[in-house]
């Protein structure tokens, strides 16, 4: 699938040094079947994609991590620290996932709302400190809140991370202007994560000149994944397209596409 | 001998190294992470640890999530 790439001036993101030619990353959680995960990755064309850390499971000590059906020479492996409510957790989990021996990446979330996930920034910040002081390149899960996201640059992270919308809600880009700021201000990549709910979600989100978008239930949570991968895939390039080709401005009257001369008496 | 492991208490053979531990449990040493008594036992060196009474251990992996 080429789909107008030829004609898009553009240059691949590059965060923390690694450089990608995809625009769209994706999560790993919540699949019907191991299956339709890996079928689904290969149609969204990311190159990064994230897992989390958890338990063994002793009683079945044969099951397969997720590990076991991706191959990590032709992906980028995010480990996350969802789940972590406190940033002495959400360090303890970045340094077993990096101990797993991939690379020092993270995607850093810190939970401070049961009911909403949205993120503890307070402890979020703290933890990112701690992190890139120990050699992370750390990419936080954050809120769409400019002051946060310049104090995570500051902190030294590789990319921020502003949410769309609530994690799993598939309620879209909430705050466009805000996005749009964090990305101005900022001289890190962004990086929109979570809350894409459909491909016009994503296109939107892109147009708004953010480096990149992560999503994860939007594409496992459609009827058909891969097919849904396959839309979102084509909606991050498209709005990326849109978001270099400029966009006509808004205006409150019409005007019309047809020459008001030469009209019939 | 009793120790912790994920969270459970576990039998395992007296004086096992936290290797040995993982291959008494079926476990492939390059697919896990161990952390034992709240510090990560890097894969090299887990030949020389030595598994106490009561010890914690914590195996991870990786699972989807996004």
């Amino acid at each position: 699938m080429t789909t107008a790439v030829e004609t898009l001036r553009d240059e691949p993101l590059t965060i923390g040094g690694r450089t990608f030619q995809s625009r769209l990353m994706v999560g790993t959680g919540k699949y019907p079947d191991m299956d339709t995960m890996v079928r689904a990755i290969d149609a969204s064309g990311a190159e990064v994609v994230t897992v989390a850390v958890r338990r063994v499971n002793l009683d079945r000590s044969k099951e397969s991590s997720v590990l076991h059906f991706l191959d990590p020479k032709k992906i980028f492996l995010l480990a996350n620290t969802a789940g972590c409510y406190t940033a002495a957790d959400a360090i303890r989990y970045a340094r077993l996932a990096r101990e797993a021996g991939f690379n020092d990446f993270v995607k850093l979330e810190v939970i401070g709302d049961e009911e909403t996930l949205l993120p503890d920034v307070a402890a979020l910040l703290e933890a990112a400190k701690v992190l890139v002081q120990e050699g992370f390149k750390v990419l936080a899960y954050t809120n769409d809140d400019l002051v946060t996201a310049l104090r995570l640059e500051d902190a030294g992270c590789a990319a921020v991370m502003p949410l769309a919308s609530p994690i799993g809600s598939g309620l879209g880009l909430l705050n466009p202007f805000s996005v749009r700021t964090i990305k101005r201000r900022l001289r890190v990549p962004v990086i929109v994560d979570a809350g894409v709910g459909t491909a016009s979600d994503a296109c939107v989100t892109m147009e708004q000149g953010v480096d990149g978008i992560l999503m994860n239930t939007a594409i496992a949570a459609a009827q058909d994944p891969v097919s849904m991968a396959h839309a979102m895939r084509l909606a991050t390039i498209a709005g990326r397209a849109a978001w270099l080709a400029g966009r006509m401005p808004r205006r409150e009257v019409a005007m019309p596409s047809s020459p008001t001369r030469g009209m019939l008496d | 001998m009793d120790v912790v492991i994920n969270g459970e208490r576990k039998q395992v053979t007296h004086g096992a190294t936290l290797l040995e531990l993982l291959k008494e449990l079926d476990l492939d040493p390059r697919a896990v992470v161990v952390e034992h008594n709240a510090r990560i036992v890097r894969r090299a060196g887990l030949g020389d640890v030595t598994v106490a009474e009561g010890d914690a251990i914590e195996l991870v992996h990786f699972v989807g999530g996004g």
